[in-house]
């Protein structure tokens, strides 16, 4: 049986956070891992929009974030593994509820023009993917792309 | 906002970031209540920075609610059955 993935979005006001989302889908089902998504209705329609013929995403496995915060807080469903979008206080606040509630092995990807000073404030256990990116996915890409070779590694030996 | 937004609430703080949250029911509040993240209140369940404080009076239960585009609101709702529960079962810490 896969592993279970969770990418939990935040509000997609920051351009570079669907497309960010949709690599990191992409890497990671090629890892082996079922990917799911939890966001806003708005976040998800970016994704579906983006990804028609569902190449990288199942859209019955895009979720809403009440529904899999209540999934979750309810232990009906846990995941392996959780990466969750932070690029304002709310993102935070997102990231602490998990940690919380799941059991998965757990990243921060930070982002946006406050990235460094959100980061700062995060002192929870968990990996931080850090990059000022708003607009420019590349210096954020580099991130997940380390994030990958370390996750394939994990994956393997658990 | 699910069930919370067919109910009658009162907005004591908006748009401001959770600690700022936590900290005005702490400071306005005597009786406070400790819950962890994932606490289910009418038909929510809170998201938040753990220790996720709620206050109590005069048969109201404020509390910190986050929106992902919005931030942080503190919601002040009349009830009964779920301060009931809270003072049952959660720490009190104010």
């Amino acid at each position: 049986m896969n592993k279970k993935a969770l990418l939990l979005l935040g509000c997609p006001e920051v351009p570079v956070q669907t497309g960010i989302a949709l690599y990191l889908a992409s890497r990671l089902k090629n890892a082996g891992l079922d990917i799911f998504v939890a966001g806003t209705d708005s976040a998800l329609d970016l994704l579906k929009v983006s990804d028609p013929n569902g190449c990288y995403l199942d859209v019955e496995k895009l979720i809403s974030l009440d529904t899999c915060i209540e999934s979750l807080a309810e232990k009906r469903v846990d995941f392996d593994f959780c990466s969750v979008f932070v690029h304002n206080d709310a993102g935070i606040s997102y990231l602490a509820t998990i940690k919380s509630i799941s059991h998965a092995k757990l990243s921060a990807i930070i982002f946006g023009k406050d990235a460094d000073a959100l980061a700062g404030q995060i002192d929870l256990d968990c990996e931080k993917l850090v990059a000022r990116s708003v607009h420019n996915p590349i210096p954020l890409k580099k991130k997940v792309d380390d994030l990958i070779k370390e996750v394939e590694r994990w994956a393997v030996s658990n | 906002m699910g069930c919370i937004e067919l109910m009658e609430y009162e907005i004591l703080l908006s748009d401001t970031t959770y600690k700022e949250g936590r900290e005005f029911i702490k400071r306005n509040f005597k009786a406070v209540y400790e819950v962890e993240p994932g606490y289910k209140l009418f038909d929510v369940y809170l998201i938040g920075i753990p220790p996720i404080l709620i206050g109590v009076e005069d048969g109201y239960v404020i509390f910190p609610y986050v929106k992902p585009c919005h931030g942080t609101f503190v919601l002040k709702i009349k009830d009964g059955e779920d301060i009931g529960r809270l003072i049952k079962k959660k720490k009190k810490v104010g």
